[in-house]
């Protein structure tokens, strides 16, 4: 009876707050009556109690539990069988206490689950987490002298990509044994990380990251380079780590770094284990619950799920594989109670190791999973934005090499694309186009990601053995198995997929099952009216394409061509539409020397006449590029009571008439004598991050909280304005910024010129005869 | 010297449309439709052919300045040192615009000469626009002249009024009805106000022109309300117009508040088109279009087909009518009104026999607010159901519960600059309700009192926040009279917004119409420009 067995011993495991320990500790407090669980769990920030109450008990995986006893009784379970060590297997010395140590020691079993099972982990935290991890733990309890049953759950895979049979023996006694010294991975995984790091610091590469953040945001200020540029840099270090990882494993015969550092771990825990009676339990590619706690349940977002979900959404339009190759699939049930029974039998010297997989006895192929979520997506479809039903792709499981080809072919003709639309002066509804290209690369990322990921499992053609398994099994009495099933003859692919994996996956997944119902506000008007909302402090607004569609050029124009007779006005304005390509450039480059460089042209004009005259630019200009849902929504948030500010460069004189829209206003001004404007700014208006930095100045200074304010403007110049308050709302966004606000999911808004009204082709005064 | 020799005008005229009537033309928007109408139970009502202008109208002023109705002649009226003011009506007279040069400069030229003589050196000449858009320099040019504008507007004499300027106004009493009488102080503290009007439809003119025209929101609001509205059937007939009433009401407070008044009043004929020249079809009947008229028409017709709304825009607003002076009186503002009402009348008034089920009506490009600008649909409802609708003496032209069918192309497009708060009338207000009690109740304040609107108001360019609402309260009226209100050809989602049903062709609007007054109404298409009213019996 493992029941009997187990009671009144006291467990210690970790790994607890991942899918199987998690499956694990339910079932041990649920089957066995007095047995004591030390857990130990990385302490976070919250310590090591308050993680197992919030990220284990309240799992929903104790719903059966807790419906069972009552919440009071199971409760007090809890608190009388867990206690919670803190402590970290990926660091040297387990992060452990005194106290703890003695407490891990003093367990009858220690039942090692922690792992990290990322697929795509750096080399080096699957080497600390995976292969150093349980050599601290043997190690720990060597030292202290403590001889409990250490279960080590492994993986299959540790028998890297091979075809045939690969038993259920220690690595070192069948053919899957790898001769590499563990040692010397371990420390070229760290040495790895060193010079990797190093090389990122690389000048030449450090301008390449800069270059890449430059392209990507734009004229976006100096603080918001520096952060994208440093973001680059560590992705790269973590892209190449992840490389060192794959290409090292691969070139061992893994199919990733994962089952690699697993591999070495039962290596150097058989070599350094001593006196400590070891049992390795290798589950292969776990999934959700067949039966126990309940039908279909899942932690988290496993390997086999980005696949299904992308399948279902027609994002994976084909895969590598071979059809009829098995995938070793095992409900995480199963392999708990495998476990159960593992540590209930005790240390079999003659079977330390056991395998939980299906492939074997019961096989589950490529193409009866395909066929059968073939079948489901097309009762159960996926609905994409626009509410149409996704019909599942027909997959003919080409060789890998093509498919990545394809990928790639792909991922080239968007990138080209994006490079294109990127240099058009396109913005607004327009650059949206960008905006989906760079959706659309996005997800030809990530299928090229699974494809190379994922690619090698699917195509590999081990047999997993389960004899030991099956031993075991057949030594259960009836009570137990009916309690502590891992037999995987039971299970019924057809059932599993259809009516417990993929229904549990598509769940979790959070992807539109049914066409969006039209009773609630839409996002956008959930986003508007939070905007909106009285809650709010401060709105702050671009001036150019944010509320009006005109430029500092076009204002000089209008102003300048006013007091002209007919022909020096053409001539002026075909000089100003000369020189525009370099003035659009120097703006590019440059804001604060692009106005400064522009404005000198004011130099000679008088005060007065300015002043006059914008006030009939304003109707003939101003108002009739403005975009009314843009003055409309200031008035909104007027009406609100947020503070209302206008940042922009334009001149104090062109701006003046808006005033009444806005409380404060922070824009150039130019220098003046006896009536004259010498040229010079005399108030430089801020540009890019400075913006940021003035509209922070204005809200401390008025008691308002960057947090609680919204700003809208249509660059990626402005990306620090938008980054330092708490509501950005990009209107009419250029490409860049189009990308950037549909990827952090800020509000969009498309403001448009009033339909039918009067279009301004050129920028010339209405005529003053003076 | 052509139009002397023209044959003697004859009058409007009701016709039976039977099988051999041709497809009658409907004005729509920048373009135009022409439509059969059914045979057996339609009729058109056609506008009176323009009168004869007067020969001498220089002459005529002249005659009239010196020879007021019940007051002392213009001279004996000025002295050196005393303030005059002479008001004038803003762009919303004449429609369309009038060839140089206006009615308004050969006026106010003459009153200067014997203000000059008379040694009068304080004068004001204001365009007495209320709530209206103020007056471009173009604008203000082409109405008063460029000798009146050079002379008084550099030094700031020669302005549109700013009922929203604080020190500006003054409340001069109140009726007896409790309105507040709202008015210029320029003019008030003046000696002398001399108004400068174009009576171009009966219910211009008379008390309105200054208890209006000088007047801002706190004055205008007594009357430009939806029960107002509603209680003057119609309000282009002064004796069963609640509007006329209450201005009337306001001119005798102004007058016992020692606000003398000078009140020049003229009347054009009907020649909006021109007896010959491109338009000239226009002002035609049908059966009587000549083989040059029919060309002319199919030209211009696919022309326009061809040409953005934006370019067919500006070729019909830059049309000046060639309307001609019949009449113009001075003297005492009721006594004077009493002649140029009878004048108006004697050009369109045209008398017909009972009522009908369908009212149908092709609506121009232009009305009173979109000189200049942009015909937007708030200002097509107003145009149908506020002007064209009203244009009736007695019984409204559709019986109670009948239906107006309007062409008009109703494009969701707005001026900018000139109608800033229609836009957001339209978005907002229109979005929530399009019952005029209800618009009034719940949003009037709010737009008339808005800052952003009366800065708008005061130095740019645009009507009055409160403006749109004064469009929609003016059909409120017909709002309340129709079981139904299509229109034909306009964009669907506008039509929509407004509450009206849209229709493709009129066709369809007929065949939609049959819901509420049965499959066979009685039609009767209002031939509307040139202005015609309509005398129910």
């Amino acid at each position: 009876m493992i029941s009997d067995a187990l009671a009144g011993k006291r467990l210690a495991i970790t790994g607890t707050t991942g899918f199987l320990g998690t499956a694990l500790v339910e079932r041990l407090l649920r089957c066995v009556p007095e047995v004591e669980l030390v857990l130990l769990v990385r302490p976070g920030r919250r310590g090591a109690e308050q993680r197992i109450r919030r990220e284990i008990i309240r799992n929903d995986v104790f719903d059966r539990l807790r419906d069972d006893m009552g919440t009071d009784e199971f409760e007090r379970l809890c608190q009388e069988r867990i206690t919670g060590v803190a402590g970290d297997v990926g660091i040297d010395g387990l992060g452990l206490d005194d106290a703890g140590r003695e407490l891990i020691a003093g367990c009858d079993i220690v039942v090692h689950s922690a792992a990290a099972v990322a697929f795509d982990n750096p080399l080096d935290t699957a080497v600390e987490v995976n292969l150093l991890g349980p050599v601290r733990l043997v190690e720990m309890l060597n030292d202290m002298g403590a001889s409990p049953h250490f279960i080590a759950v492994s993986t299959c895979y540790v028998a890297g990509s091979r075809r045939g049979n690969a038993p259920e023996e220690p690595l070192a006694d069948g053919p899957m044994y790898v001769p590499v010294s563990w040692q010397d991975e371990a420390d070229a995984s760290r040495r790895r990380r060193i010079t990797t790091e190093t090389e990122s610091r690389d000048p030449a590469r450090l301008e390449e990251f800069r270059s890449r953040a430059r392209h990507e945001l734009g004229a976006a200020g100096t603080p918001a380079l520096a952060a994208k540029t440093e973001q680059l840099r560590s992705k790269w270090v973590h892209d190449q780590m992840v490389e060192a990882g794959r290409s090292r494993a691969a070139s061992l015969g893994f199919p990733d770094a994962y089952a690699f550092t697993k591999a070495l771990a039962e290596t150097a825990v058989a070599e350094i284990k001593g006196d400590l009676k070891v049992s390795t339990v290798r589950p292969s590619i776990i999934e959700s619950a067949y039966a126990e706690p309940f039908p279909g349940w899942i932690r988290g977002f496993r390997m086999a799920e980005p696949i299904i979900i992308g399948y279902g959404r027609g994002l994976l339009t084909d895969f590598p594989g071979i059809p009829q190759g098995v995938l070793d699939v095992i409900p995480v049930d199963l392999v708990a109670a495998a476990i159960c029974a593992v540590a209930a039998r005790g240390h079999d010297p003659d079977r330390p190791v056991i395998q939980v997989a299906s492939g074997a006895i019961n096989p589950f192929r490529l193409n009866q999973l395909v066929d059968l979520a073939h079948g489901w997506f097309s009762e159960n479809p996926i609905y994409d934005d626009r509410d149409q039903p996704i019909p599942p792709p027909n997959w003919t499981y080409p060789g890998r090499g093509r498919v990545v080809r394809q990928l790639k072919r792909l991922r080239t003709g968007l990138n080209a694309g994006e490079r294109v639309l990127g240099r058009l002066p396109i913005r607004g509804r327009q650059a949206e186009i960008t905006a989906d290209l760079d959706e659309r690369r996005d997800q030809v990322e990530r299928a090229l990601g699974y494809v190379e990921l994922y690619g090698a499992y699917t195509e590999c053609e081990a047999l997993f053995g389960v004899e030991r398994l099956l031993e075991l099994w057949d030594s259960l009495d009836d009570d137990d198995k009916e309690l502590y099933c891992f037999d995987p003859r039971i299970i019924d692919w057809p059932h599993y997929v259809a009516d417990i994996h993929l229904p549990t996956v598509v769940a979790q997944g959070r992807v539109k099952t049914a066409p969006s119902t039209r009773s609630g506000p839409s996002r956008k008007d959930r986003q508007r009216a939070q905007v909106l909302s009285p809650d709010r402090h401060m709105a702050a607004f671009d001036l150019e394409n944010t509320v009006i569609a005109a430029n500092v050029v076009m204002a000089y124009g209008w102003l300048a061509t006013r007091r002209l007779p007919l022909d020096e006005r053409a001539r002026l304005v075909a000089k100003i539409l000369l020189e525009a390509p370099s003035l659009l450039a120097l703006d590019h480059r440059d804001r604060s020397d692009f106005l400064r460089h522009f404005y000198r042209r004011y130099e000679g004009a008088p005060v007065e006449q300015m002043a006059e005259d914008s006030g009939e630019m304003f109707s003939d200009l101003i108002l009739t590029q403005a975009y009314p849902a843009a003055i409309r929504r200031v008035r909104q948030h007027r009406a609100a009571g947020h503070t209302t500010v206008l940042i922009t460069g334009a001149l104090d004189f062109i701006v003046e008439p808006l005033r009444p829209l806005f409380d404060h206003i922070v824009c150039a001004e130019l220098a003046h004598s006896n009536g004259i404007y010498t040229g010079q700014l005399a108030e430089v208006p801020p540009t890019s991050e400075s913006r940021a930095e003035v509209l922070r100045d204005f809200a401390n200074a008025e008691g308002l909280l960057m947090s609680e304010s919204v700003a809208y403007a249509d660059s990626a110049s402005d990306l620090a304005l938008l980054e330092a308050v708490g509501y950005p709302v990009a209107v009419n966004p250029e490409p860049k910024l189009a990308m950037l606000a549909r990827k952090r999911g800020w509000l969009i808004e498309y403001f448009d010129k009033a339909p039918g009204g009067p279009r301004k082709l050129l920028p010339i005064g209405a005529r003053k005869a003076s | 010297m052509k139009d002397r020799v023209r044959p003697t005008p004859r009058p409007g005229m009701v016709l039976e449309v039977d099988r051999s009537t041709p497809p009658i033309l409907f004005h729509h928007g920048e373009g135009f439709r022409t439509e059969k109408l059914p045979a057996g139970r339609s009729r058109v009502i056609y506008p009176a052919e323009p009168l004869l202008g007067l020969a001498d109208p220089e002459g005529a002023i002249r005659r009239a300045l010196l020879n007021p109705i019940d007051q002392d002649p213009l001279p004996a009226q000025l002295r050196p040192g005393m303030k005059l003011t002479i008001a004038f009506d803003d762009i919303s007279l004449p429609l369309p615009p009038m060839r140089r040069p206006d009615i308004r400069q050969m006026v106010i030229e003459q009153v200067l000469e014997i203000a000059a003589a008379a040694g009068v050196d304080d004068v004001h000449v204001i365009a007495a626009l209320a709530l209206h858009r103020r007056m471009t320099e173009a604008e203000l040019r082409h109405a008063v002249g460029d000798r009146t504008y050079d002379a008084f507007a550099p030094s700031g004499c020669l302005y549109n009024h700013d009922a929203e300027d604080p020190d500006g106004m003054v409340i001069l009493g109140t009726t007896p009805h409790g309105e507040e009488v709202q008015f210029s102080k320029r003019a008030a503290d003046s000696d002398l106000v001399v108004y400068v009007n174009i009576n171009l439809v009966a219910m211009d003119g008379g008390h309105k022109s200054t208890a209006t025209g000088l007047a801002g929101y706190q004055g205008l609001r007594h009357h430009h309300n939806v029960k107002t509205m509603q209680e003057s059937r119609s309000f282009m007939d002064q004796h069963r117009s609640e509007l006329h009433a209450s201005n009337w009401r306001m001119g005798k407070v102004l007058r016992d508040a020692g606000v003398k008044i000078f009140q020049i009043e003229t009347t054009v004929n009907n020649n909006t088109f021109g007896v010959d020249g491109p338009l000239a079809m226009l002002q035609k009947r049908e059966w009587e279009w000549n083989a040059k008229d029919r060309a002319a028409f199919v030209a211009m017709t696919s022309g326009l087909k061809y040409a953005p709304p934006q370019m067919a825009r500006q070729i019909f607003q830059s049309w000046r009518a060639p309307y001609e002076l019949t009449s113009v009186q001075a003297g005492e503002v009721e006594a004077v009104h009493k002649v140029t009402t009878e004048n108006v009348y004697a050009q369109h008034l045209v008398p017909v026999d009972g009522q009908t089920d369908i009212l149908t009506m092709g609506l121009p490009y232009i009305c009173p607010y979109n000189v200049n600008s942009v015909m937007n649909p708030i200002l097509v409802m107003c145009l149908g159901l506020g002007y064209f609708f009203n244009l009736y003496r007695g019984r409204p032209l559709v019986r109670e519960g009948g239906v107006v069918i309007m062409g008009h192309p109703t494009r969701w497009e707005f001026h900018p600059v000139h109608h800033p708060s229609y836009i957001d009338f339209f978005e907002q207000v229109l979005a929530d309700t399009t019952d005029p009690v209800e618009i009034e109740a719940k949003y009037e304040r709010q737009f008339a009192e808005d800052e952003w609107y009366i800065h708008l108001y005061r130095t740019s360019y645009a009507y009055h926040g409160v403006h749109p609402f004064y469009m929609w309260y003016w059909g409120a009226h017909a709002l309340q009279h129709l079981g139904e209100v299509i229109i034909v050809g306009g964009d669907t989602r506008a039509v929509q917004r407004m509450g009206f049903r849209p229709a493709s062709t009129l066709q369809d609007a007929l065949e939609i119409a049959s819901d509420t007054v049965g499959r066979q109404p009685t039609v009767t298409h209002l031939h509307n420009p040139p202005i015609l009213m309509a005398d129910v019996s």
